[in-house]
């Protein structure tokens, strides 16, 4: 488990540092996770120390949001006057992009000819 | 001496008592959940957020205060996006094979998501963190958070709304799908994670085994491709 531990970690300060270095407009984690992608591929399979880990934050993925959405108390005064702006992008959004999705990855499976 | 005051530091009460109550909030909350058959609007995430503001207010503790034990947890969302990448490696075959149709309408779909829910808000006059904010709203939570933090939004309203997105579109989704008699598994899937990504995830699984692995697999590329796509289009 620290192996595996140790091995996300390590990405993720790759990530950050070439964030950093580079100054890109990415978060760190996400290059990280491209990284580890990239060497998995690589290598073919998943270490098992790896797997369990990640297994692990996964799949108690939800609790490591509320830190964060508690910060909602510090924008009261910003839901007060767009909330319903924000419902109304969120609503419009949602469907248009399922439509959207829908259609063009049904129509080029079959243009692929590979369905299913 | 001062090795030994700095160790004790860290049991001190006040951070602790923060972390203990998020995570007790969220075990009950969870319990809540299972009771209520895991109906969407109950989901723990939404239902700790609430109770913890609201001690919070009662307490009159300031968010710094609670952050500054809850930022442990917090500091696990780094890892667990990096973590991404096992899922996505397992799905790889299926990329290889349908490379094009994935990659293609997980792009296009990806930015659709985000462009019009930002349009919407501009459309309205919403304030330029209003419209940063919800931009990752498609995008699963630890990315989602990265994402606002690095284009002006606020991470906190980004990680409320791509929770309240993933209940809107459990719910709305699969009514789309069955007026567009869109029956085939792996698109029900596809646009499940594209659109509501651990939500959707969760509701394409009850779908069936190929219906949850092209959800997870949208949701993965959903993430990335708004990370890489989002900041060149609104710079």
């Amino acid at each position: 488990m620290i192996q595996g531990f140790l091995i996300l970690l390590a990405f993720q300060l790759l990530g950050e540092s070439l964030v950093v270095l580079l100054s890109l407009p990415l978060p760190g984690p996400v290059i990280g996770l491209v990284m580890l992608l990239v060497g998995l591929l690589g290598l073919g399979r998943v270490p098992e120390s790896l797997k369990i880990t990640s297994d692990g934050l996964l799949s108690n993925l939800a609790v490591l949001f509320i830190p964060a959405g508690v910060g909602l108390i510090l924008h009261f005064d910003l839901l007060a006057s767009e909330w319903w702006i924000i419902l109304l992008a969120l609503l419009i959004s949602t469907i248009l992009a399922a439509l959207v999705t829908a259609a063009l990855f049904q129509w080029l499976m079959k243009r692929a000819g590979g369905q299913k | 001496m001062i090795i030994g005051t700095d160790f004790w530091v860290y049991f001190a009460a006040r951070p602790l008592i923060w972390i203990v109550l998020t995570l007790a909030v969220f075990t009950l909350a969870n319990v809540l959940y299972q009771r209520a058959n895991r109906s969407p609007i109950l989901h723990p995430v939404l239902i700790s957020m609430t109770v913890l503001i609201l001690m919070l207010l009662v307490t009159e503790t300031p968010y710094e205060t609670y952050f500054s034990g809850a930022q442990f947890i917090h500091f696990l969302l780094g890892p667990a996006t990096v973590a991404l990448a096992i899922p996505m490696f397992q799905y790889f075959d299926e990329i290889r094979r349908l490379w094009l149709p994935i990659l293609v309408s997980s792009a296009v779909g990806a930015l659709v998501a985000s462009l019009s829910a930002v349009g919407v808000a501009w459309l309205f006059d919403a304030r330029f963190e209003t419209m940063m904010s919800v931009a990752p709203k498609s995008v699963t939570s630890p990315i989602a958070l990265g994402i606002a933090e690095k284009i002006g939004g606020l991470p906190s309203l980004a990680a409320a709304l791509v929770l309240v997105t993933g209940v809107m579109g459990s719910i709305l989704v699969p009514i789309i799908l069955k007026r567009m008699h869109v029956e085939d598994q792996a698109v029900r899937g596809f646009v499940l994670g594209l659109t509501s990504h651990g939500f959707g995830t969760a509701v394409a699984l009850e779908v069936g085994a190929v219906a949850g692995a092209f959800a997870g697999l949208a949701m993965g590329l959903t993430g990335l491709f708004t990370a890489f796509l989002l900041p060149i289009v609104i710079g």
